[in-house]
């Protein structure tokens, strides 16, 4: 470790959090309806489409009916995208003649696009072809994150809201998340990129000639417009198989330090628009709180872990940190801050191969996905899935000292608990038993590129990123298989909607409630108590859950390796 | 769940359009018209050819050259489809080894490249980049010492003074940027398009 990397890791924090309050601000006008800088250019828009669409912006839905909304809206999403790319062939912009994704892959893909996962089975540059990235893909990197936006809002109202029925409508939260929020700052951002030096082409692929003469072909595209999204709508999925590695989705160290900002951006703004709109913005600079101390510590430990290197390495007499899997522009601290800040965000873009980390550094953004991607997260669902984690963190207190719990002057009863729980338990349900499951059948075996237990690590970490909608991966996981296509699918669909679903719930329940006027004896969720309680509560059931799955993966790996031992793949 | 249907067809298809169609296509127009080059790619033309882009590294094998990083690039077998076989820096199908931290098919490869790479100059010390990929495969980058360690073998190919080639990796060598980000690097295509123009 060294002082100019704890400076950059430094630097960015600071940018982060410079942004939470402008963003915040802009964000709770957007959402509570008010004008902004951008409603005399986007109203109209946004009026007309509800004319089309024969809404009224000021009907607003009952929990049921905004989740049902949603429910529809991502199964309609699901069928155009499996469309397109079942029929890419013979549709238009298809310079490389990609001929038709496979049945189970489309299945994967459409699964993975619309639950903002964005896990990649394919390599984009090989198998898609310019309209499907563009019309397919985009566009769902859109309207995914919006919709992981509505969601939080609408949990947002619950605490809110009093004595009400309704959260607000999906569809207005939908269409005012895509067009006020992501598309603007799309705009500029993917200006910034191709003068970074991001491709934006409809050009097909250029053949060099190699200064040794050998013939080079070089894969473009759309590149930077789709790269935005990625990052900003926290997907993830890249144009590229290398995803951020590429030089081309990620060109210089200016770049990569502003997809980083940007992965964060609008989750830890979210919190803002939370404390705004419950009336106190100490609330959430709480939540921020305890997601920067989860965030600090899985940082140190990775940029720890991959600058002091392995001993596989350090035993030939070489020095230094692990630069297996990593480009020089980035480097140690570059690399490991991205992998750490990624898997926070349920983003899941990579800018080194995380198969390729050492055994603990690779652990970090295992764990980060396991706890829920509640540290920041995605945009929308980090808020509501940290929110579900502090209805239990209150629960646990209200037990302690024997009161009914309050979170915001809202009693928190056996239905929110109830809810919470499902939410929290259909993850470690989907990644510890589809690991199970590929760990003992033919079909799973089959997949892992290394042997030992960072081959057990390749397939947890693909069901913990597949559940927790991230879609970073341990690249060496053949994944591309009817086993694996079908499975992850599966768990990417319960990973994402029946943590949502429950939230919505929450809402509806919370929101339906009288507030309860703050006493003495009322505990205060604004100050360190809290954000301590609220990171023990994370740190104990996470901990709880999937100890003994790290312990067969990447913690048996960390203590063979330091005893040099190896592994070769088929022994 | 029908009065959901409208607006469902209705935002999906309008919301489509803006973010899949237009928002790609005028980025696509508006990037072109601003930064033409960057857009096309980067692409480095030498005598009217295209020789690569400046953003992506490609394979050197020739003592004659600095060599960039290994590459765990590959390409699918002419002689059967369903396999693939090495094909270092392969523009159009990126990726790393994902060798784990305790693979012995790392460890292996590894081993050979010190070996190979100490016989070549057994007076400094391995940088660890040269003898580890990329995560794209594609890396455009050497650390400085990597390129330093190359000095000598490349003067001695081209019947250079050590010392003009040195100064020559010193006006290649890109700082972090503003002294914080990032980290130092040289461009290999560059340094050899430098090489061979000033021979």
């Amino acid at each position: 470790m060294t002082l100019i990397g704890w400076i950059q890791i430094a630097l960015y924090c600071a940018v982060v959090l410079a942004l939470v309050k402008p963003l915040g601000l802009y964000m709770t006008r957007v959402f509570t309806g008010e004008r902004t800088l951008l409603s005399p250019v986007l109203g109209p828009v946004e009026r007309g489409l509800y004319r089309l669409a024969g809404l009224d912006e000021r009907q607003e839905q009952h929990w049921l009916a905004y989740a049902g909304a949603m429910v529809v809206f991502h199964i309609l999403g699901f069928l155009v995208l499996y469309g397109i790319l079942r029929l890419q062939a013979v549709l238009p912009l298809n310079p490389a003649d990609q001929s038709a994704v496979a049945p189970d892959l489309a299945f994967n893909t459409s699964a993975s696009f619309i639950t903002n996962t964005n896990w990649q089975s394919y390599g984009g540059e090989s198998t898609l072809s310019y309209l499907s990235q563009m019309l397919g893909l985009t566009h769902q990197n859109f309207l995914s994150a919006a919709s992981g936006m509505a969601a939080a809002v609408a949990l947002i109202r619950g605490f809110s809201r009093a004595s009400t029925r309704t959260l607000g409508s999906f569809w207005v939260d939908l269409t005012r998340a895509t067009l006020y929020v992501l598309l603007p700052l799309c705009i500029v951002y993917t200006l910034f990129l191709v003068w970074q030096g991001i491709p934006q082409t409809l050009g097909a692929s250029v053949d060099a000639t190699t200064l040794e003469g050998a013939k080079q072909t070089i894969a473009l595209g759309p590149v930077a417009s789709q790269v935005a999204i990625k990052l900003l709508g926290t997907n993830g999925g890249g144009f590229f198989n290398a995803n951020a590695a590429h030089p081309f989705e990620n060109p210089t160290a200016l770049a990569n330090f502003v997809q980083m900002v940007s992965i964060f951006a609008i989750g830890a703004a979210l919190t803002n628009v939370f404390g705004r709109m419950v009336g106190d913005e100490r609330q959430g600079w709480a939540i921020l709180a305890a997601m920067g101390v989860l965030f600090i510590a899985g940082v140190a430990v990775t940029y720890w872990a991959e600058a002091a290197g392995t001993p596989l390495l350090h035993g030939l007499g070489l020095e230094g940190g692990n630069l297996e899997g990593k480009e020089v522009r980035f480097g140690i601290v570059g690399s490991a801050l991205f992998a750490v800040i990624t898997t926070a965000a349920s983003c899941g873009a990579v800018n080194a191969m995380h198969d390729s980390f050492t055994a603990l550094g690779g652990m970090i953004p295992l764990i980060n996905m396991q706890l829920g991607e509640i540290i920041v997260g995605g945009v929308g669902a980090g808020l509501y899935g940290m929110l579900i984690f502090v209805v239990v963190a209150i629960f646990v207190a209200g037990l302690m000292v024997g009161r009914t719990p309050e979170y915001l002057g809202k009693k928190i009863e056996a239905k929110e608990v109830k809810m919470a729980m499902l939410g929290i338990l259909c993850l470690p349900l989907m990644m510890l038993g589809f690991t199970a499951l590929a760990t003992v059948l033919p079909a799973g075996l089959a997949g892992p590129a290394n042997a030992g237990p960072h081959g057990f690590s390749e397939i947890l970490y693909a069901y913990t990123s597949a559940a927790a909608n991230n879609g970073s991966a341990f690249a060496g996981l053949s994944a591309n298989t009817l086993f694996y296509n079908s499975t992850l699918a599966l768990a990417m669909l319960v990973g994402r909607f029946f943590v949502k679903i429950p939230a919505l719930a929450i809402a509806g329940s919370l929101a339906a409630k009288k507030t309860v006027p703050a006493s003495a004896g009322t505990f205060p969720t604004h100050g360190g108590l809290f954000v301590g309680l609220l990171v023990g509560v994370i740190v104990i059931i996470g901990g709880l859950t999937f100890f003994p799955a790290l312990a067969l993966g990447p913690i048996v790996e960390h203590l063979a390796g330091q005893a040099g031992q190896t592994f070769a793949t088929g022994g | 769940m029908l009065t959901h249907l409208r607006p469902a067809l209705v935002l999906t298809a309008a919301l489509t359009a803006i973010t899949g169609i237009v928002y790609p296509l005028a980025m696509t127009g508006i990037a072109g018209a601003i930064f033409p080059a960057k857009a096309a790619g980067s692409l480095v033309e030498r005598d009217g050819v295209v020789v690569g882009s400046a953003l992506l590294g490609q394979n050197f094998a020739s003592e004659r050259y600095f060599h960039g990083r290994p590459s765990a690039t590959v390409a699918p077998d002419p002689a059967d489809a369903s396999k693939t076989v090495a094909a270092p820096y392969n523009a159009s199908s990126s990726g790393g080894s994902n060798l784990g931290p305790t693979s012995r098919a790392l460890l292996d490869r590894v081993k050979d490249d010190v070996a190979r790479l100490k016989s070549e100059n057994p007076a400094a010390p391995v940088p660890m980049d040269l003898v580890t990929t990329s995560g794209s495969g594609l890396d455009p980058d050497i650390s400085p010492e990597a390129a330093l360690f190359q000095v000598p073998r490349v003067a001695k190919v081209r019947g250079l003074p050590e010392d003009r080639v040195r100064a020559l990796v010193a006006a290649q060598t890109q700082d972090r940027l503003l002294g914080i980000l990032g980290e130092q690097r040289v461009n290999v295509l560059a340094l050899n398009l430098a090489l061979d123009a000033g021979r």
